[in-house]
C-alpha cells in the first residue's frame, strides 16, 4: 500500500486557489471587484474578448449538474482566450466508480492550468486542491461555499449602493442548506455590512455564532431598515424533512410578497441567486420591479469569473496591463 | 529460586492493581514464576526506568476480517495491538459477514489463534446487526463470547433492547451499546455545532448519543442486566453514567483516545481521517471525557481501532466511512493527554483503565494481572519517558488512517510478552 506523493496532511496554499470566501481578505475582495469593472467593460465591446489567458487550459469538472454556472465559467474562460474543456459527470467515468482523486489525476495528466469544481459534497474542492498542481476554483460545494456567486453579488450590490460598509443586508430563507448564504455571510461581513439572517429556526445553521451576524425569525420587522433583501431559493423537499409545515406557510411568513416589498426602502435592492420559485420566496411581480437586480446578477457573473481566472492564472500581470490589452 | 528462570525482566517499576514496587520479574514457560529482588534468568531484559505492567486489553477493536482484508486482517491488527502493548483484544462484530453465528465466531477465533495477541471476539446482539431479531446469544456464549454488541449502530428498538437485556441477564453476559439514535444521526458526518455550521456539513447533536445512554440506563434498571457503554463522547453521557453508578446500577463505560485528544475543529480541512462515529466533539466534551476517565466514572480506555483504506478515506467527507486507527497510539496519547494534561491522572490509573479494568469487564482471567508468581505471563514493558512523534505510516496496520500525524507524545511500549513469549522486543514485532 504505497502512499501517493501528496497525502491528506499536505497543507493547501489557499492563496493559489479560490476555495472559500473566508480565504480572501478585504483588500483581495476589493481587487477582484475592481478588476471586474474592467471585464464588464470588455463584455460591452463588439468583440468581447482579450488574449490574457491564451495557451492556458481551463477545465470545468462538474460532479453536479449546473447549466448556469458552467456556462458562465465557460464564457468567462473563452473571453480570456483560454482553451476550455468540460468534464460532466454523465459523460465521464465517474459513473463507473472512478474516485475523485483518480479523475483529477487523469485530467491533470492531460496538462491543465485550472479546474473549476462543482460537487454536491462540501469540501471536495479543498480535497482536490491537495491532489493537483492546477489552480482550483470552487464553483459550489454542498452546503459549504460558492465564492464566485458571492463575488458577483457583492459586485452587483456595490454597483448600486457604493461601498457596503455599514449597509444592512438581510439574507432570507434556507440558510442552513445554502452554500450561497454561507459565502455571502462571509462576503458581506468582510466588506463591513451588517448581515441579518431571517428564517425559521429549522432553516438556520445549528450554531450561527460562527459568524458576526444577527438573526431574526420574522421578516416583517426587518424590512424597513435593510438596504438589500437577499432571498434564497426554497426547496420543496424541505417539507418532507419536517423543516417547515408547508410552502404556503413559509410564503406567509418569509415570502417577499408585493405588500412586503412595498415596505422596503426606496433604494433597497432585491436579490436572488436563481433559479427562483416565483410565488414561494418571491412574488412574480416583485421579481420584475426596477429594484430587483436578479438578471443583473447573472450578467455580472461572467465578468466576475473572468476576474477570478485572470488573477489566479494571469501569471503576475497587473491590472494596468489588462487595461492596456483591453483597449 | 533454585533454578534460573527462562527470562528475567530486571529492575522495572512493577505496576498492577495491588500497587507499585521496583522489582525483578521472572518468567518460565507461559507463567510468571517469581517477583522479587536479585532474580536470575537465562535471558535478562533490562527494564530500568520502565514500567512493567499487565498486558493491555482493548475492549473495542475492528479487525475487519472476514470481509475487509484490504483494510486489516486479524493477523495485522493483532500485530498492531502487540506493538501497542496489548495482549488481548476484543474484535467487533461488524464484519462481512457479521459475527452473529457460531460459524463466524469459530472462524475469527481460529484465525486469531496464531496471532501475536490474544484475539477474543464479541458477537452481535441481533441477527445481521439489523436490529430486528436476537442473535443466538446462548449458543455464542457457550463458545466463550462474553460481550455482545451491534457496534457500528445501536439497537434502536426499545422493546427489542429490553428483551436482549432480559435474555442476557440469564446468561451472565454483558451487552455493549454503540449509543446513537439513528433518527437523529442519519445522514450526518460530524458533531453538530459551530464547526458543522461553518463547514456546511450535516451534524449530529450530542443528544443523539445521550438519548440512547438515557434509555439504556433506564432499561438496565428495569432488567438488572449488565450494560457497557461504548466510546462515550459527550459531557452529558459522562454525567448520566456517574448518576447511574451512584444509583448502584451494573453499568460500565469506555472512552476512545480520539475523544480525549481531538475536537470537531479537526474536520476543518475536510480530511475524512478525522471522521469517526461518534464524532469528534467540542472542547468541553473532550475535557469531560478526560475528567471522566480520571475520576473512574469511565472505566476503560478502548481504542475503537477502525482501519479503512486510503481510497475509502479519500472519498468526499460526507461519503467516507467513519473510524481511525488507535492500537499503536492509545497508551502514548493517554500518558500525554491524561497524565500530563489537565486531568492529571496517575500513570497507574491509566494502566488500570487500559488493562485490569477492561479485562474484568470482558471476563478475561489470564489478562490484566496481577503480576504475581503463578499468573499468566501477559505483560508489557513501557518506557514512560520516551518522547516520539507519530508518523503517517500506520504502523503494523494495513491501513494508515492516522489522525495524530505530527503529534508529539510521551510513553512508548518497548516489550510485550504473550503467555511468556516475547512478541515485541524493543518496539519491533517478533512475528
Amino acid at each position: 500500500m504505497t502512499a501517493r506523493l501528496r497525502n491528506a496532511a499536505t497543507p493547501v496554499d489557499t492563496s493559489r486557489h479560490l476555495l472559500s470566501v473566508g480565504d480572501l481578505d478585504r483588500d483581495q475582495i476589493a481587487e477582484l471587484l475592481d478588476l471586474t469593472d474592467t471585464f464588464v467593460e470588455v463584455g460591452q465591446r463588439s468583440i468581447p474578448k482579450v488574449p490574457a489567458l491564451r495557451g492556458r487550459t481551463v477545465v470545468s469538472l462538474f460532479f453536479e449538474d449546473s447549466t448556469r454556472t458552467r456556462l458562465s465559467f465557460d464564457t468567462a474562460a473563452k473571453r480570456l482566450s483560454a482553451d476550455t474543456m468540460s468534464f460532466g459527470v454523465s459523460s465521464s467515468s465517474v459513473n463507473k466508480g472512478e474516485s475523485v482523486r483518480d479523475t483529477i489525476e487523469t485530467i491533470e495528466a492531460m496538462g491543465i492550468d485550472a479546474v473549476i469544481v462543482r460537487h454536491s459534497s462540501s469540501g471536495v474542492p479543498a480535497q482536490i486542491a491537495r491532489w493537483t498542481d492546477a489552480v482550483v476554483v470552487n464553483a459550489g460545494d454542498g452546503w459549504h461555499q460558492h465564492p464566485t456567486q458571492a463575488l458577483l453579488d457583492a459586485y452587483t450590490a456595490r454597483s448600486h449602493l457604493g461601498d457596503l460598509e455599514g449597509r444592512s443586508i438581510a439574507i432570507v430563507g434556507d440558510v442552513k442548506h445554502s452554500r450561497v448564504a454561507r459565502s455571502n455571510i462571509e462576503m458581506f461581513t468582510a466588506l463591513g455590512a451588517h448581515v441579518t439572517l431571517v428564517a425559521p429556526p429549522t432553516l438556520l445553521p445549528p450554531d450561527t455564532t460562527a459568524w458576526d451576524v444577527s438573526v431574526s425569525h420574522e421578516l416583517d420587522p426587518v424590512l424597513p431598515r435593510i438596504d438589500v433583501c437577499y432571498l434564497l431559493r426554497m426547496q420543496s423537499e424541505r417539507m418532507t424533512e419536517a423543516l417547515i409545515p408547508t410552502l404556503r406557510e413559509y410564503t406567509a411568513g418569509f415570502g417577499l410578497t408585493s405588500e412586503r416589498a412595498d415596505r422596503l426602502g426606496a433604494e433597497a435592492l432585491i436579490m436572488h441567486p436563481g433559479p427562483m420559485n416565483r410565488g414561494v420566496e418571491i412574488a412574480s411581480e416583485v421579481a420584475e420591479r426596477p429594484n430587483a437586480v436578479i438578471t443583473e446578477q447573472v450578467a455580472n457573473g461572467v465578468a466576475v469569473r473572468m476576474a477570478v481566472l485572470f488573477l489566479l492564472l494571469g501569471s503576475g500581470r497587473h491590472l494596468t496591463q489588462v487595461h492596456e490589452e483591453a483597449s | 529460586m533454585s533454578s534460573a528462570a527462562d527470562i528475567v525482566i530486571r529492575g522495572g517499576r512493577i505496576v498492577d492493581e495491588s500497587g507499585e514496587r521496583t522489582a525483578d520479574l521472572a518468567i518460565s514457560g507461559d507463567r510468571i514464576v517469581a517477583v522479587g529482588d536479585g532474580l536470575e534468568g537465562d535471558r535478562v531484559v533490562d527494564a530500568g526506568g520502565c514500567l512493567v505492567t499487565p498486558g493491555l486489553v482493548d475492549l473495542h477493536t475492528h479487525l475487519r476480517q472476514p470481509g475487509r482484508e484490504e483494510a486489516e486482517t486479524i493477523d495485522s491488527g493483532a500485530r498492531a495491538a502487540a506493538l501497542g502493548g496489548y495482549t488481548a483484544v476484543l474484535a467487533m462484530p461488524n464484519t462481512t459477514p457479521p459475527i452473529d453465528s457460531a460459524a463466524v465466531v469459530r472462524e475469527v477465533l481460529e484465525l486469531g489463534r496464531p496471532a501475536p495477541c490474544d484475539v477474543h471476539t464479541t458477537a452481535a446482539i441481533t441477527v445481521g446487526r439489523a436490529g430486528e431479531q436476537l442473535a443466538p446469544m446462548g449458543e455464542l456464549a457457550a463458545l466463550g463470547v462474553r460481550i455482545f454488541t451491534d457496534d457500528g449502530t445501536g439497537v434502536q428498538d426499545d422493546r427489542l433492547m429490553r428483551r436482549a437485556m432480559e435474555y442476557a441477564s440469564g446468561l451472565g453476559i454483558t451487552l455493549a451499546q454503540h449509543c446513537e439514535v439513528s433518527s437523529l444521526s442519519e445522514g450526518t458526518c460530524m458533531h453538530e455545532g459551530e464547526w458543522s455550521s461553518r463547514l456546511g456539513l450535516p451534524g449530529q447533536p450530542s443528544e443523539a448519543e445521550e438519548l440512547m445512554v438515557m434509555r439504556d440506563i433506564a432499561l438496565a434498571r428495569l432488567t438488572g442486566a449488565r450494560v457497557h457503554f461504548q466510546h462515550m463522547s459527550t459531557a452529558g453521557s459522562v454525567a448520566m453514567i456517574a448518576a447511574a453508578k451512584a444509583g448502584g446500577l451494573p453499568v460500565t463505560a469506555e472512552a476512545a483516545p480520539h475523544h480525549f485528544t481531538l475536537t470537531d475543529a479537526c474536520c476543518a480541512g475536510y480530511d475524512a481521517t478525522f471522521k469517526v462515529h461518534p464524532p469528534l466533539r467540542a472542547v468541553s466534551d473532550v475535557a469531560a471525557i478526560a475528567a471522566g476517565l480520571a475520576s473512574g466514572v469511565l472505566d476503560a480506555i478502548a481504542t475503537d481501532h477502525a482501519p479503512h483504506t486510503p481510497e475509502d478515506k479519500e472519498r468526499p467527507f460526507d461519503h467516507a466511512p467513519p473510524g481511525m486507527l488507535g492500537l499503536e497510539y492509545a497508551l502514548a496519547l493517554a500518558f500525554t493527554q491524561l497524565v500530563d494534561g489537565e486531568a492529571a491522572m496517575a500513570e497507574s490509573d491509566v494502566i488500570g483503565a487500559m488493562s485490569w479494568r477492561p479485562a474484568r469487564i470482558a471476563g478475561l482471567e489470564h489478562h490484566g494481572g496481577p503480576l504475581v508468581a503463578g499468573a499468566a505471563a501477559n505483560l508489557c514493558v513501557i518506557d514512560p519517558g520516551a518522547r516520539w512523534t507519530i508518523d503517517d505510516s500506520g504502523g503494523a496496520s494495513r491501513s494508515r488512517n492516522v489522525p495524530y500525524v505530527g503529534r508529539e507524545v510521551r510513553g512508548r511500549v518497548r516489550h510485550t510478552f504473550l503467555f511468556g513469549e516475547q512478541v515485541v522486543s524493543d518496539g519491533e514485532a517478533q512475528r
